[in-house]
């Protein structure tokens, strides 16, 4: 890029402190988005089998994956010392309400559907997980890069 | 500062950034950091619009209604994927040209509404395309043409992931970054990166999607 009004003015976009606490986190967005890929991709295997009974092994073994990743997420969270923890609420308490709504209206068209009840609990595991994740991905990554101090 | 230093500090971002200190704090001379507009992270005024299309969606499924499933479908998925194509091909470029304060009060204006709508018309598709293609049968193992039904499945899949992996966390950071004293530009030109990269990418598979979907609805 060369145009001149790209010039940056004297003090914009230098080094900060935030920058140099990145590499002091642990891989919460990695391990969320390899969360979220399981859920995704046991959703798929159920939905694929739809109108024949299902073989639920592999879906219910990528379901476990997920659940250990983000118990596993949620610990590596909790020993971060500096961070900005209200950003972080803030952020993952809307988050987990709009992400409620989208879970649950999901739910409501498997309940609508009667779906039977060992592929509902399934899902609705799978809903629960997702709920819980995309949240911890928006408030981590807002948080990871606002003062310790910020509200 | 001149083009080269702005093409480091922005445009290969994550590769080349400037020594801690290097040059004067946000300021403290010079012409300081680029003002800010004040804006809301979420427009608050359209979340009744948001609410209006959701619950029409559950009416939609409530009711079965072959038309209104297909409606918001369709409609969903078009602006779908026009907008990422959209964002990716055209709006990116041009942002990517535009004035370091210019790009700032563009995407304080641009990114909250993007906020409320992409989860939106992803609800939308999604929602009312799984209660279709259950409605009409296309949902069955036993649809001739179910493999390509469950190919469009893990492409969606594939970008839900990249979607609230990596584009909807980009978005909500760099409206943070805005609303600091002093954000910081570097960072949100590469933030910025990623949106529009994402949302290109998303668009791109969209256009699969629809190949698929066009494919079926002339079976």
């Amino acid at each position: 890029m060369t145009a001149a009004t790209d010039t940056m003015p004297p003090g914009f976009g230098e080094l900060d402190a935030e920058d140099r606490h990145q590499a002091e986190l642990p891989p919460v967005m990695p391990i969320a988005i390899v969360t979220l890929a399981l859920i995704v991709s046991g959703g798929v295997l159920v939905a694929a089998q739809y109108g024949r009974p299902p073989h639920l092994t592999v879906p219910t073994m990528l379901l476990g994956a997920a659940a250990l990743l983000l118990v596993t997420n949620a610990v590596l969270l909790t020993r971060i010392r500096e961070f900005a923890w209200p950003v972080f609420f803030r952020v993952y308490g809307w988050a987990l309400l709009a992400y409620l709504v989208i879970a649950g209206i999901l739910e409501y068209v498997f309940i609508y559907d009667h779906t039977p009840s060992h592929l509902l609990a399934l899902f609705s595991a799978m809903l629960l997980l997702f709920a819980l994740d995309v949240p911890l991905m928006l408030g981590y990554s807002v948080a990871r890069w606002q003062p310790v101090d910020a509200t | 500062m001149t083009d080269t230093a702005v093409d480091t500090a922005v445009d290969t971002a994550g590769t080349h950034v400037a020594e801690p200190g290097a040059g004067p704090p946000p300021g403290a001379g010079g012409q300081g950091p680029p003002p800010v507009p004040n804006f809301n992270i979420v427009p608050v005024r359209a979340l009744p619009v948001v609410a209006a299309v959701l619950i029409g969606l559950i009416v939609a499924i409530a009711t079965n209604s072959l038309w209104a499933l297909t409606f918001f479908h369709v409609a969903g998925g078009g602006l779908w994927t026009s907008l990422d194509l959209f964002l990716g091909l055209v709006l990116g470029p041009i942002m990517g040209s535009m004035s370091i304060p210019s790009r700032i009060e563009f995407s304080t204006r641009f990114m909250p509404k993007m906020l409320l709508i992409m989860p939106t018309l992803v609800a939308m598709t999604l929602g009312a395309g799984f209660q279709l293609a259950r409605h009409v049968g296309n949902l069955e193992a036993s649809y001739p043409h179910h493999g390509w039904l469950v190919a469009s499945m893990v492409i969606v899949g594939v970008m839900s992931v990249i979607a609230l992996g990596l584009l909807e966390p980009a978005n909500l950071a760099v409206l943070f970054e805005l609303k600091k004293p002093h954000p910081n530009g570097e960072r949100i030109g590469r933030l910025m990166k990623v949106f529009i990269y994402t949302a290109g990418i998303t668009g791109l598979l969209q256009v699969a999607t629809i190949v698929i979907m066009t494919f079926l609805a002339s079976r």
